[in-house]
């Protein structure tokens, strides 16, 4: 791929999602763009960059973007943080929030939905203990493409066998013929909608537990700042943040502080860290 | 003491991938062609974990896994039904009869590494 070209959907993809593509990710950029090249009837990258020098339409560059920011994920994914909401985050919540029984959360980066309805399992699986709560979970991503899939709840084989124990799946799914299908019951426990995390979120309210994993990664420090710094003013001062395992709040916001022998929880520094201990 | 894992699967191509996967997760794999050889390997001794397919013959997985149940420690092993029967009555019939968890066919490495974890026979990395 020539530079100029290279750096053409580079600039184009970092404007418009933050996201970082250096130079030795032209492979992942080459992989993920010669299906979109095709799909409009281009022979390769070159034509798509002339394309888009040309006319600069919305639409390619927004297929570009989806492109380029859809990650996989799948379901419990690296199962640890998942048995910290369960032990500790919840625990901790239920009990702070006794009174209001009123729980939100958002999966930020949500993708194709797995993290949003693995929280809502874990949520369902608790309902016990949370007679009379409201839970609200949210989940958002850039890819309108993604959220619509997200919503629909069907996946294929593969991705119910990734991290999905099969207690699960027959609990929580229906077959439809190759594919599976989350229950309606648990569909219904999430709302997803699209949204840039670098431009403005909108009327989005006040949440109790942000994920926000493996999304850090792919922002320069800057961007990194800014939305740990404005996911600070949407997270209650005793709510806690995911991040992912290779993620930190350090040097880049102060806003947060970790917990200890938490790994990858963080809160607001304004919230005393022995609440949790006590939680 | 090293973990075992005995691979139950009539197709020799497939025993071979399977137990090279398995390898590589640091098992050390035994393998039977049906359910009855099956049965013999565990009367010598358990395995940590099976890796068992349904339809085979002499005797099948399911029949398999009932009669290992009822064998004295019978009750030690993982058990991974690992099979074409993708359906919902299969895998349910398969769970009541005690397996652990159920891999569709056809599977990768990366979905036997997902199950290994969800069983705490592997670290979660």
């Amino acid at each position: 791929m020539k530079k100029e070209d290279f750096d053409l959907f580079a600039d184009m993809v970092k404007k418009r999602s933050g996201l970082v593509l250096t130079s030795e990710k032209a492979y992942l950029l080459e992989s993920r763009l010669m299906p979109v090249a095709r799909k409009l009837g281009l022979k390769d990258l070159e034509e798509l960059a002339a394309s888009l020098r040309n006319k600069r339409d919305e639409k390619i560059m927004e297929t570009i973007t989806e492109a380029m920011t859809t990650n996989e994920t799948f379901f419990f994914r690296d199962q640890k943080p998942f048995d910290q909401f369960r032990q500790v985050v919840l625990p901790h919540m239920l009990k702070v929030r006794a009174n209001k029984k009123s729980l939100r959360i958002w999966s930020a980066a949500s993708s194709t939905g797995q993290e949003a309805y693995s929280l809502a399992m874990i949520l369902s699986e608790e309902a016990h203990k949370m007679p009379g709560w409201h839970t609200e979970i949210i989940g958002t991503d850039i890819s309108h493409e993604v959220v619509e899939k997200a919503k629909a709840g069907l996946y294929n084989q593969f991705e119910v066998q990734r991290g999905l124990p099969v207690t699960m799946l027959v609990k929580y799914f229906q077959q439809k013929e190759d594919r599976w299908q989350i229950s309606d019951k648990i569909r219904g426990m999430v709302q997803y909608r699209t949204m840039n995390l670098l431009e403005d979120w909108g009327p989005i309210g006040l949440f109790d537990i942000i994920f926000c994993r493996n999304v850090l990664i792919y922002f320069d420090q800057p961007t990194k700042s800014k939305i740990l710094e404005r996911q600070s003013q949407v997270l209650a001062p005793d709510g806690a943040l995911f991040l992912g395992g290779a993620e930190s709040v350090l040097g880049i916001c102060d806003k947060f502080k970790s917990v200890e022998s938490q790994r990858g929880i963080y809160i607001p520094t304004v919230c005393p860290a022995d609440m949790w201990k006590a939680a | 003491m090293s973990k075992t894992c005995l691979v139950v699967e009539d197709s020799r191509v497939i025993r071979r991938v399977t137990c090279t996967i398995m390898d590589g997760f640091g098992f050390k794999c035994i393998e039977a062609e049906h359910g009855q050889e099956a049965v013999e390997a565990c009367e010598k001794e358990m395995p940590t974990v099976i890796l068992l397919d349904w339809n085979m013959p002499v005797m099948s997985g399911i029949e398999f896994l009932r009669k290992l149940r009822s064998m004295p420690k019978g009750d030690t092993p993982k058990v991974i039904f690992c099979t074409t029967e993708n359906d919902f009555s299969h895998i349910q019939e398969g769970m009541a009869a005690g397996a652990n968890e159920y891999i569709m066919k056809p599977f990768d490495s990366d979905i036997i590494k997902s199950k290994l974890q969800l069983l705490g026979l592997i670290e979660n990395t």
